[in-house]
């Protein structure tokens, strides 16, 4: 019987010390934000489109996480970006749609200056004030901060602003995939 | 006798120099142009600094170092600015960079030259700015800026790579042989500037005159000269400072961090060129051999054409392309009116019998030939499985970033595979990956900071309106929730105004913000209990400036309307009723903003305000039909417009009624075009409104 007190006594004290410690450590090294929002909100390119029909990148990495949008919505992230967010999520890679928007080439706005009225429309739809100018002052974008989002096309009222790909230069040109051609061998 | 260590691996590629090592350096003939890139160095491209057209002397600066990590670049002869803009370059992507072009006079007039006689007085920073300015780059092929590398002080061991262990190029030999003692004159410079204890010349030892040269110019020096194995690729940095120093590089330091440099022996010879004599970098060595009538070095002026220097060397009928570089490291050029740059260390015109193509490549086997053969003593194998998989993640971790893409691996494997080409792929694949990431981060950052700022600007707003609102008439209570309630307002005019525009996250975004004031604006009011009859009152002013914005919005249309079909009625002889009537238009605007006012303040005539909401929608569909004929109109107008300013310049003897017709007509003209393409616009975004939810 006495044994038996002792064992109970020792499991109790073990448990209310280890309880005191679990609680201690759920309160002191609490995690506050979402790091499941912020991990996938790293993977997708911050271009603010809206493609994904939500207003900017960050909403719809909250979307995906809680469940509610599905990972292949984002044109501008491409195929890459689908696979990255199925490996982070743990879910299958999924194609995009047949009638979501395609990923395009990446493009750059550019304004026509002898056209642009001054009306700073496109100025307050740049998601990253990549668009520079003032009221009735001509208008431009800074080519380097511009993310090829298209938002500022549809706010132009002249239809001044077009997007113009990027093309690769030395410094952004890739060593392609070594491809290893394929002969037919004479017997 | 020195001690010297072994570094991993290595090969013994047949070495080919004796093509090129036996005739002395020689000039070619001025070519008629030169096409200088300036971007011939590690880092930002150099900022051209003279105009088409202008005359230049040799050595004169032609575009100036930008930035840090930059050289500068100068006319290699005089002549004259020709272009400034994208030429062919000698690089793998055969793709075009800015170069500056310049015509050859014949004169090769020097301009004066400034040499740093008093280096040893001036600071480090003073002597590395020059050198920036200068243009010294190594020359051993990465071309890394030189002022960069002499940034360190009290280094152990300063080393200078004579190795040249790659198979074909002997320029870095020739120079050893002839010009022995200003090589040696760059050696103290560096030595000096750095602060080095012990200094190197590291020379393989298949080239004995070299050799003999140097440590005859080395004589009472402190400088030694040390004969070191030939084995490829014994003049990697690394590799040198391993079998000089018996010291190994880890992953992820720099030499310095243990007190080692390491300098080409061209870099330092273009040093003292510099520093003693005054002149830029403007010419360097270079190798001429394979397939040519006359192989050897030649001082080639930077921006030479590479087709020059090939005619001159004389190409024989085999030769069946160009390789840049050596035959283990380099690459075959694209466009042979390429110019020669900095990094150009030889030119090898090939052909299959001197370069046998690489037979077709089998799969691996896994025979580990390649990790015997790797300088850097990585796992070849292991590399290609991760880089043809794609795997960039795992290629990395397996040190990828330190191969140094000396081609050993590719030499040694008997399955014949292209493993330097995964490997620069996969490397290059992790550049863009990483500039995509910056890119994405900064963009981040911009729209996060966008929105702080949106939203600060709307916090400082409202509490610019509240203090407004207070000041007048301090005894009045309801001042939050009229704030509140105009906020809303606002809020639900802007929304009204997002759901024109197509952009669906901007309308969502609007709404959310519009309900978000609403709930704002009740919850103000719900803690302001004890007031009831204030809500009836507050709706009562929004449906009253509802109603008055409608007013005012209704009119300025109409205004234009009118102001379009009078332009067209009366084309010539009023230059401004267009400023008249946006006038008209801004002050009516006023005066509604002013009744409505008006009408909040008297709001205990509600059923007035509701009643008239009720006749606002009417015009909306007036609105609809008004600016789609508005836009007809004006689209004809502009057309007249520009047809009356096309004749107004090609007859001038046209009536001129107005004092200063051309400029008020072309102004006209654009304004009026402007109009048109917005209103276009607008009845096009109308039209597709209409259509959109009827199927």
């Amino acid at each position: 019987m006495n044994i038996l007190l002792t064992a109970l006594g020792v499991m109790a004290v073990l448990a209310i010390l280890l309880g005191a410690i679990l609680g201690f450590a759920s309160v002191r090294f609490r995690v506050d934000a979402d790091p499941l929002v912020d991990q996938i909100d790293a993977i997708l390119p911050q271009t603010q489109c809206g493609q994904c029909g939500h207003p900017g990148c960050r909403p719809y990495a909250e979307a995906i996480a809680s469940g509610e949008a599905d990972i292949n919505q984002c044109p501008p992230g491409g195929e890459d970006g689908i696979r990255k967010l199925a490996e982070l999520l743990g879910v299958d890679f999924k194609p995009f749609d047949g009638d979501a928007a395609e990923p395009k080439p990446k493009s750059v706005a550019r304004i026509d200056e002898a056209t642009c009225i001054g009306c700073t429309l496109c100025i307050q739809a740049c998601p990253v004030d990549a668009i520079v100018g003032a009221a009735k002052q001509m208008h431009t974008v800074i080519e380097s901060e511009c993310t090829g989002c298209e938002l500022c096309l549809a706010p132009c009222p002249v239809d001044c602003i077009r997007m113009v790909p990027l093309g690769t230069s030395v410094e952004t040109w890739k060593w392609r995939y070594p491809v290893i051609p394929i002969r037919t061998i004479k017997a | 006798m020195r001690q010297l260590y072994r570094f991993h691996g290595g090969i013994h590629p047949p070495e080919f120099k004796e093509l090129s090592n036996g005739t002395p350096i020689v000039s070619p003939p001025l070519p008629a142009r030169l096409v200088v890139p300036v971007s011939q160095h590690l880092g930002a491209p150099a900022k051209p600094c003279v105009a088409v057209g202008e005359a230049v002397l040799k050595g004169q600066l032609i575009a100036c170092a930008d930035g840090r990590v930059s050289a500068a670049v100068h006319a290699p002869t005089s002549g004259r600015v020709v272009a400034v803009g994208e030429a062919d370059v000698a690089h793998p992507s055969g793709l075009l960079q800015t170069c500056i072009s310049i015509e050859t006079d014949g004169l090769d007039a020097w301009i004066e030259k400034t040499p740093l006689p008093n280096w040893q007085e001036a600071d480090n920073e003073t002597v590395r700015a020059f050198l920036r300015d200068m243009g010294v780059v190594g020359q051993g092929g990465a071309v890394f800026p030189t002022a960069l590398k002499l940034g360190v002080s009290h280094l152990d061991t300063l080393i200078v790579n004579g190795a040249e262990c790659e198979p074909f190029i002997s320029c870095d030999d020739r120079l050893m042989r002839e010009r022995a003692q200003e090589i040696v004159e760059g050696v103290r410079i560096a030595g000096t500037l750095t602060g080095a204890r012990e200094m190197l010349i590291g020379v393989e030892d298949n080239k004995p005159e070299a050799i003999a040269a140097l440590t005859a110019a080395c004589a009472g020096t402190p400088i030694e000269v040390v004969s070191v194995p030939t084995l490829y690729p014994s003049g990697g940095a690394k590799q040198l400072i391993r079998i000089l120093t018996g010291k190994e590089v880890p992953h992820g330091m720099r030499s310095t961090d243990f007190g080692v440099q390491c300098f080409n022996v061209g870099t330092l010879y273009s040093l003292k060129r510099a520093i003693v004599d005054g002149e830029p970098v403007i010419s360097r060595i270079v190798t001429l051999t394979g397939e040519l009538e006359r192989c050897g070095n030649a001082e080639v002026l930077l921006g030479t054409p590479v087709e020059h220097l090939l005619a001159w060397a004389g190409v024989n009928t085999r030769c069946d392309g160009v390789i840049v570089g050596g035959p283990m490291m380099g690459f075959p050029l694209e466009s042979r009116v390429a110019g020669v740059g900095k990094a150009v260390n030889c030119l090898i015109a090939r052909s299959d019998t001197l370069l046998p193509p690489r037979p077709p490549a089998m799969p691996c086997i896994r025979c580990g030939a390649c990790a015997d053969a790797c300088p850097a003593q990585l796992q070849p194998m292991e590399l290609y499985w991760h880089a043809k998989a794609r795997e960039f993640g795992p290629a990395q971790e397996a040190n990828l970033f330190d191969c140094i893409e000396c081609g050993a691996c590719s030499y040694v494997c008997p399955s014949q595979l292209p493993l330097v080409d995964f490997y620069k792929f996969a490397k290059d694949e992790i550049w863009a990956a990483e500039r995509d990431k910056k890119a994405a981060d900064r963009a981040r950052a911009r729209h996060e900071f966008r929105q702080f700022r949106i939203e600060r600007d709307k916090t400082e707003k409202a509490e610019r309106l509240a203090a407004r609102a207070a000041t007048p008439a301090p005894a009045a209570t309801p001042d939050a929730a009229k704030a509140d309630a105009i906020r809303a307002a606002m809020a639900k005019a802007a929304e009204r105004k997002a759901d024109v525009a197509p952009p669906t996250e901007d309308a969502k975004r609007a709404a959310i913000k519009a309900a978000m004031a609403r709930a704002a604006a009740k919850k103000a009011e719900q803690q302001d209990a004890g007031t009831p009859p204030k809500p009836a009152l507050d709706d009562a002013k929004r449906a009253a400036i509802e109603a008055a914005m409608a007013r005012a919005a209704a009119k300025k249309a109409e205004q234009q309307g009118t102001a379009t079909s009078e332009a067209e009625a009366v084309p010539a002889p009023a230059p401004k009723p267009a400023i008249d009537d946006t006038k008209r238009a801004a002050i009516e605007a006023a005066m509604a903003r002013a009744a409505a006012k008006k009408a909040e303040q008297q709001s205990t005539a509600t059923s007035e305000a509701e009643a008239v909401p009720a006749s606002a929608p009417k015009p909306a569909i007036d609105d609809a039909k008004r600016a789609a004929i508005e836009a007809a109109m004006a689209r004809a107008a502009a057309r007249k417009a520009e047809q009356q300013g096309a004749a107004a310049a090609e007859a001038e003897a046209a009536p001129a009624p107005a004092p200063k017709p051309a400029i008020d007509d072309a102004k006209r003209a654009a304004i009026e075009a402007a109009m048109a393409r917005a209103a276009a616009k607008k009845a096009e975004r109308e039209a597709q409104k209409g259509q959109d939810p009827q199927p």
